[in-house]
């Protein structure tokens, strides 16, 4: 109980604080304010990066095509070599009458040119298609099936691939170092206004030690200030992630230029996101008035 | 018994100044003990290791049984519980009131609002202040605001109390004031040790005497043997 009155204590202390010097909280508050909402859009960039690259990584196809007069036995002897490699998530046959009603039901002008062509008219090529488990290993792959006998062409959009890889890792590093340095500055501009409440309370933590507080008793309502600038701080970017997110969904309908770039669905991902800001923003929060309270009330 | 045992204590300031040589005192338990002397002459330093806001460079300091030497820093809380103390500039909180102010010692023991108020009032009744508790520190006089720091030492309960000048700021009649105020604390069993310069209130008050004269005794008079020889 008594734990639990001196708890309040310091609570409503540092409620006071921040209220006492208000121009000084808003600073913080608003550092904390801008951090958090860049932190939010880099995550929702970042996720949203991963996921699609994730999705396209799934989608990356090794498309293996057959020499035109291939054997039963011959294509058996391909499948086995292709059985044989490691990195293969999964792989499937398909033969050049397949490819071609696929291709003219995707579409009608396809439908018109191929419903005219006989069996041994078709230019097309028997396939196999072939999924890698790890894409950055997809080189390796495409190389060793060229050599087998009676395949023709190795094709996987190679250059495309590498390109949007390297994008996406740009894109997540940039967004990191663009936080992290936020996230410092934020942590001094809260330890600052914590060391400018500890000298405009000198007096009261004199009392405080004269009168027997425990060197606990002093810190916490300082730690608790942190704390609550970046509570404070982080309702704003909350509200605008949920509510800006779910619009950014809505809008775009779940996808962006394309049904090939899909957006991560806005719940739960806007919950998730929101606990993380409110876990960054009380943690940069306490770890600036920690810093504080170590540097400047010396006990 | 002895409250206070003082040994072999000397005080050395990290600029190099002296400001108490081999010290040895003795203070019982109850005593009310003037110390005196020359400005300069280390009364506060010596005031000031009793409770530990200044360590002893060598010997030993017992205070109600903690060896004040030895004790950590994060420990001193609780040798500050057993003691009061009050200063010639008082040390309130100006934008609290009289209630606020002494109720303030007993918040961070995290006691109850009805605990905190039956003391708080007890001690500002016992040191005259009961109709002005709700008065800020600048609408107080003088001698008011010292009883208001008087009531703020020693509503914690604490054995001994510590005042540095405690009349320092404050006219003739005010200061007697708050002598018969610590006189009736010292009646009720806590130790009184009082640093002060006016010798009149040591002349009337007829206690043990401590004279000091550059970090040294120079002269430690039983309860009503002193003289003012003019030092
Ligand atoms: N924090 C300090 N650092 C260095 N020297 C100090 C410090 N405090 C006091 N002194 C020196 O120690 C000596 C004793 O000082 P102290 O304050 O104990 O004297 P005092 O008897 O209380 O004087 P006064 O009657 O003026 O209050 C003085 O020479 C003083 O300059
Ligand atoms: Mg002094």
């Amino acid at each position: 109980m008594k734990v639990f009155r001196i708890l309040g204590r310091n609570i409503r202390d540092s409620f006071k604080n921040v209220f006492r010097n208000f121009s000084l909280s808003i600073a913080s508050i608003s550092c904390i304010v801008i951090t958090l909402i860049v932190v939010s859009i880099s995550i929702v960039l970042t996720y949203n990066v991963n996921n699609f690259a994730s999705l396209v990584e799934k989608d990356v196809t090794i498309v293996v095509f057959l020499k035109n007069d291939i054997t039963d036995l011959e294509i058996d002897e391909v499948e086995d070599k292709i059985n044989s490699l490691s990195n293969i998530d999964s792989y499937v046959f398909k033969d050049k009458m397949e490819i071609t009603s696929d291709m003219m039901e995707s579409s009608e002008v396809y439908k018109s040119i191929m419903g005219n062509w006989k069996e041994d008219e078709n230019p097309l090529r028997d396939t196999f298609q072939v999924k890698v488990t790890d894409i950055k290993l997809i080189d390796d792959v495409a190389d060793k099936i060229k050599q087998f006998d009676n395949v023709e062409v190795v094709k996987y959009g190679e250059e495309m691939v590498k390109q949007l890889i390297t994008v996406f890792e740009v894109v997540k590093n940039i967004s990191i170092a663009i936080v992290i340095a936020l996230m410092v500055v934020t942590a001094f501009l809260i330890s600052n206004t914590i060391k400018i409440t500890i000298h405009s309370r000198k007096r009261e933590i004199e009392i405080m030690r004269l009168v027997g507080a425990s060197n606990l008793n002093i810190k916490i309502p300082f730690i608790f200030e942190g704390l609550l600038l970046g509570a404070l701080g982080s309702v704003i970017p909350i509200i605008i992630t949920i509510y800006g997110y779910t619009a950014l969904y809505g809008h775009f309908n779940g996808q962006l230029f394309s049904p090939f770039i899909k957006l991560v669905p806005a719940t739960p991902f806007v919950y998730y996101l929101s606990l993380i800001l409110l876990c960054i923003g009380i943690l940069v929060g306490m770890f600036g008035s920690w810093r504080a309270v170590r540097k400047h009330l010396k006990i | 018994m002895d409250l206070i045992r003082i040994r072999n204590v000397k005080k050395v300031y990290k600029n190099g100044v002296t400001a108490i040589y081999d010290m040895n005192l003795d203070i019982q338990k109850g005593d009310f003990v003037f110390i005196i002397g020359a400005t300069g002459c280390g009364k506060s330093t010596l005031i000031k290791m009793l409770y530990r806001e200044e360590k002893p460079t060598s010997g030993k300091i017992i205070v109600g049984g903690i060896d004040v030497a030895k004790l950590r820093n994060g420990k001193v809380y609780k040798l500050r519980r057993k003691i009061g103390v009050v200063f010639q500039d008082f040390k309130l909180l100006p934008r609290a009131t009289v209630y606020e102010n002494v109720a303030f010692a007993l918040e961070v023991f995290g006691l109850t609002k009805a605990e905190i108020h039956s003391k708080v009032i007890k001690v500002l009744d016992l040191v005259g202040l009961k109709n002005k508790i709700k008065n800020y520190p600048n609408q107080l006089s003088g001698g008011e605001q010292q009883r208001v720091a008087i009531a703020r030492a020693i509503v914690n309960g604490p054995k001994l109390l510590i005042c540095d000048e405690p009349t320092g700021n404050l006219d003739e009649n005010t200061s007697m004031e708050i002598m018969n105020v610590l006189e009736e604390i010292n009646k009720l069993g806590t130790t009184i040790i009082m640093v002060t310069h006016d010798k009149e209130i040591v002349k009337k008050m007829k206690k043990r005497v401590i004279l000091l004269d550059a970090g040294r005794i120079l002269k430690d008079y039983e309860k009503g043997t002193y003289k003012d020889e003019s030092i």
